[in-house]
């Protein structure tokens, strides 16, 4: 709510300091608690990114440790003491403090600690894939927006075939085409969902390319590249917001499925996927070493939804 | 349920019947994030049988929400504090949900701004308008209730009803689209007819038609009607009674010629001081905007809202409490919500602005010979392809010839689709002219887009737009917005001297400093649209364009927004190029005055020229349908028949005579007609012999005892 002087007066010289614009974006956070869908969303969030930058302090266990009486044993077990296993420096035994919260893989390896790993890679991979497609999805759509015309025509068409393509194909073509590596599946990703974000920042501008803000900015000669970056695009970024936090979702799904196929990070890489992946043919015999990572992939998820979910129902408000 | 029409009844008569709508101390409050806002404050009203009543008031004044509180459509945020409304006799408030909507539609209809959002796009009117009458009568057939419907739209006077009930919403114009609405209204015979700006949305000469079919319903239909509008002019044309709203309370409240004759609240007297009537005029009487701001709901004044804007304000009387409503006149129901309304001296106050001496017209500033503008529509069917017909022209302007010298106010009028605004996009090097020229400072710029004019050129030719919400950036600063400008007019580079130049700025558009930190949605309407002139002139242009600057604004702030760009013009010695649908205001201010239609310039001439005979027959017909708020103006009454013509299809002889009044024969449409020059400057382009329109007989005349 603003407040509007009655009556303007000269004698007011005082100019009040502009807020830093930091400070601001995190007053705009604070709204998010209007609405107790999006609080609980950034709750989960929060908790996932605490996590993942907590991770070596967290993990009980390197996760890539195996410890093999431990091999599929179930949650909040311990090993019994005085066993043999082989590990990195040879033969070791166990002292009977050896315990796996939520359980050990077919490898012997703590489930917890690699879920908590885990969140590290994917909480890097997916927003650093999100901003990519973002960076591509929006130049493509502000270019479609504002210029319009055959820009726009060879723009839309290609970003339609793209489409026309169900994802996981396009996926498994470039992953399979350039080799799995972090940078291919950021690749893959930024290739396969920069149409989608292009067609909702075109649809934006083409609304507020008639705004008269715009008009001005034409008529004092600015530049195109000004007006789609400075004139246009920062009021486009409500919805874009919003979006980006269910895309961020999608990918962390995408993620999770590319590791589950074998596209992903290669194995020793805890993420998520090969979590799933690597324990899928105990899936009947120990469950919890697939369980569990499903329910972390899950719950981000649905925390990044909640949170989509939230700061539109906040943005909505007045 | 089923009652029989109230009959119409004469109005002279002493005894009033019940009150058809009877509201009684209403309060109702809004609960937003800032928490609870009062919207309308101790509000009460009587509508009689067969009455119009006018709620007129400035935006956020409250007068919508009465209409959403007798529809009880109040939204999820909306409660009704106390009060009672009762609709004959019956009182709303304890109403269900149920009886509601029964009373809804049938007993009380309600026409709103948009025609087009009230009418279904995808069914035929025709089925829309015997969906009435099917579904509040039980046992009519649907046959009858499309008879009954077709002789609806003959009431409305539409031309051709039957072509009508076939067509969808979209084949029809604006002005038809609203008739039906209203149509639909009338189908259920209500006793009460909310209307809420149902002409705001409409060309002048459209919503003239519509104004006197509104003023015939209550005659016809003995319906009784709640008019609600921010204009003065058209409620004095349609009402019987008025209440006049400030900031959630009413003012005052009379018949309706007493309101013009004798206002007593300050706040209406200030109003009518705003309104650019025939009598006033830029240099020798100004108009006199009333100071300071409406108070926001949260922010109001204890004792009188209007108090701090108030000339006639007095501590210890005016500052406490809640002012009640005072009786002026118990014959005419003329109650005004004023402490001191019988201790003011009106007789002896004046706030006439100072007069200012007229400006002499410097040298020719922009000279436009000859220029057109054609948009190519291409049609790429196969059939026209074939034909070789595949490209199409619309003719946005054809033929303007007119000049404009430096401190000159010259401006431009014209409805909705007479291509003034492609006009002003032509001048700003948005589009280029087809044909022509377009000359500026000595420069050609007929075939110059903005990239390819020089820097100064662009600096010195700046534009003020229409929309206030629409031209700031909502995501920078007052100080970047402007700042911008500065610095890409390369007149300063240096960040302290660029604010310091921010700061002069708005000093000079009288808002205080503090605001070059404030975004647009921290600013009003009248604000907004104060920077947007100030960025406009942050460059010295020698030529600013503005496109209905203050249009969209409420009337008193129109009238210090006016006052302001008039002010900064003698300042400059610029040349100002008003484009406007307004006439009232473009009389006020314009020393020269282009009329278009269709693209093509119909007169032109110096304001006094144009306001008075000889007129063409399009400019008689525009003068005559602007509501004036004034009851000393006598009117002619044109009413023009039939709709603007489609700008891809113009008649081939005079654009104008499909409506016109005057036309005299096959002439018209065959031969496009002569541009006569009835004394030098003073242009007309019609067949009629000009001794002929110099015959007519003035359309406005004022009263000799005004």
């Amino acid at each position: 709510m603003t407040s509007v002087p009655t009556d303007p007066g000269p004698a007011d010289s005082v100019i009040p300091r502009r807020q830093h614009p930091a400070l601001r974006s995190i007053k705009a956070i604070g709204l998010i608690r209007e609405s107790w869908v999006g609080t609980i969303g950034l709750g989960i969030v929060l908790f996932w990114v605490l996590i993942a930058v907590f991770a070596p302090v967290l993990a009980p266990y390197d996760p890539t440790q195996q410890i093999g009486p431990l091999l599929n044993a179930s949650p909040m077990s311990c090993a019994e003491p005085g066993q043999r296993y082989l590990n990195d420096q040879g033969i070791a035994t166990t002292d009977g403090s050896e315990c796996f919260w939520l359980g050990g893989d077919q490898l012997g390896q703590d489930v917890l600690s690699r879920i908590i790993y885990g969140a590290q890679s994917v909480l890097f991979f997916a927003p650093l894939a999100t901003a990519c497609a973002y960076a591509v999805g929006i130049a493509m759509g502000l270019l479609a927006g504002y210029k319009r015309g055959w820009i726009d025509d060879v723009l839309s068409r290609i970003g339609d075939i793209i489409l026309s393509f169900p994802v996981l194909v396009l996926y498994v073509v470039i992953i399979t085409a350039f080799g799995p590596s972090d940078l291919n599946i950021v690749l893959a990703v930024t290739f396969a969902s920069a149409p989608g974000i292009m067609r909702i920042v075109r649809g934006l501008v083409l609304d507020l390319r008639n705004r008269d803000y715009v008009g001005a900015a034409q008529t004092r000669g600015e530049s195109s590249l000004y007006i789609m970056f400075v004139e246009i695009l920062p009021n486009a970024r409500g919805p874009l917001i919003v979006d980006a936090c269910l895309r961020l979702g999608y990918t962390t799904i995408t993620l999770g499925v590319l590791g589950f196929l074998g596209l992903g990070l290669p194995p020793p890489d805890p993420n998520w996927g090969n979590l799933i992946a690597e324990n899928r043919e105990v899936v009947f015999t120990s469950p919890h070493s697939t369980l569990f990572p499903c329910i972390a992939i899950s719950s981000l998820v649905l925390g990044l939804n909640m949170l989509a979910d939230g700061l539109r129902e906040v943005s909505l408000k007045d | 349920m089923p009652e029989q029409a109230t009959p119409v009844l004469d109005k002279t008569t002493a005894a009033p019947a019940a009150p058809v709508l009877e509201i009684r101390d209403l309060n109702l409050s809004y609960f937003t994030r800032a928490g609870e806002i009062p919207a309308v404050i101790d509000f009460s009203l009587d509508v009689r049988p067969g009455e119009a009543v006018g709620l007129v008031g400035e935006s956020g004044c409250g007068k919508s929400t009465v209409a959403m509180a007798v529809m009880r459509y109040m939204g999820g945020n909306g409660r009704i504090m106390s009060g009672s409304i009762k609709f004959k006799g019956r009182d709303m408030m304890t109403m269900s949900e149920e009886e509601l909507r029964q009373l809804r539609g049938s007993e009380i209809a309600m026409v709103y701004q948009e025609p087009m959002a009230a009418l279904n796009p995808s069914m035929k009117i025709g089925d829309q308008l015997a969906e009435v009458p099917m579904y509040h009568e039980s046992g009519i057939s649907y046959p009858q209730a499309w008879e009954r419907a077709r002789e609806m739209l003959g009431n409305v006077r539409l031309p051709d009803p039957e072509r009508v009930m076939q067509a969808y919403p979209h084949q029809i114009s604006g002005g038809q689209q609203q008739r039906v609405v209203i149509a639909m209204a009338l189908l259920s015979n209500p006793s009460l007819l909310l209307l809420d700006e149902p002409t705001t949305a409409l060309d002048v000469t459209v919503e003239a038609g519509i104004v006197e079919l509104i003023r015939d319903i209550s005659q016809q239909f003995g319906t009784s009607m709640l008019y609600i509008s921010h204009n003065l002019g058209l409620i004095l044309d349609t009402c019987d009674r008025v209440c006049v709203m400030y900031s959630g309370e009413v003012a005052e409240e009379s018949a309706i010629r007493e309101i013009f004759t004798n206002p007593c609240h300050p706040y209406t007297r200030g109003l009518f001081g705003c309104i650019p009537t025939p009598g006033k005029d830029k240099n020798a009487h100004p108009l006199t905007p009333i100071r300071g701001q409406l108070p926001l709901p949260h922010q109001r004044p204890d004792g009188c809202n209007f108090g701090p804007r108030c000339d006639h304000f007095r501590a210890g009387v005016c500052d406490h409490g809640l002012v009640e409503m005072e009786t002026v006149d118990a014959h005419l129901n003329h109650r005004a919500r004023c402490r001191r309304w019988d201790e003011i001296d009106w007789d002896n106050y004046r706030v006439e602005s100072e007069a200012r001496p007229a400006m002499e017209a410097g040298e020719v500033v922009l000279d436009i010979k000859q220029m057109q503008k054609y948009y190519p529509i291409y049609d790429r069917s196969l059939t026209a392809v074939l034909s070789g017909g595949s490209v199409r022209y619309v003719k946005a302007n054809e033929e303007l010839s007119f000049e404009a010298r430096k401190k000159q106010t010259v401006a431009i009028v014209g409805e909705s689709g007479c291509g003034k605004s492609t006009f002003a996009k032509v001048l700003m090097g948005l589009e280029t002219a087809t044909n022509g020229e377009l000359t500026f400072n000595g420069v050609d710029l007929a075939d110059k887009p903005v990239q390819k004019r020089r820097k100064e050129m662009i600096r010195s030719l700046q534009m003020v737009f229409q929309n206030p919400n629409d031209t700031l950036n909502p995501s920078m600063t007052v100080g970047q917005a402007i700042g911008r400008v500065i610095r890409k007019f390369e007149i300063e580079r240096n960040p302290h001297r660029v604010q310091q130049m921010v700061l002069d700025l708005l000093d000079m558009v009288k808002l205080p400093r503090s605001f070059i930190n404030r975004r647009p949605r921290q600013l009003s309407g009248g604000q907004k649209q104060r920077i947007g002139v100030a960025r406009a002139f942050a460059g010295k242009p020698a030529m600013v364009i503005a496109d209905e600057p203050v249009s969209a604004l409420d009337v008193s702030v129109q009238a210090a927004v006016t006052g302001l760009l008039m002010d900064i013009q003698a300042e400059y010695e610029t040349t100002l190029l008003f484009i406007s649908h307004d006439l009232g205001v473009v009389r006020y201010l314009a020393d020269r005055v282009v009329v278009m239609y269709l693209g093509q310039i119909m007169e032109q001439g110096t304001t006094d020229e144009v306001f008075s005979p000889p007129y063409h027959p399009y400019t008689e017909a525009l003068l005559s349908a602007v509501p004036i708020a004034d009851v000393t103006v006598k009117k002619k009454r044109i009413i023009l028949e039939g709709t603007l013509p489609s700008v891809l299809n113009p008649p081939a002889g005079c654009p104008f005579c499909t409506r016109c009044p005057r036309k005299i024969g096959q002439i018209c449409e065959d031969v496009p007609p002569p541009d006569v020059e009835v004394v030098p400057g003073h242009r007309i382009r019609c067949h009629i012999p000009v001794d002929e329109l110099k015959d007519v007989e003035p359309v406005i005349q004022i009263a000799a005892d005004a």
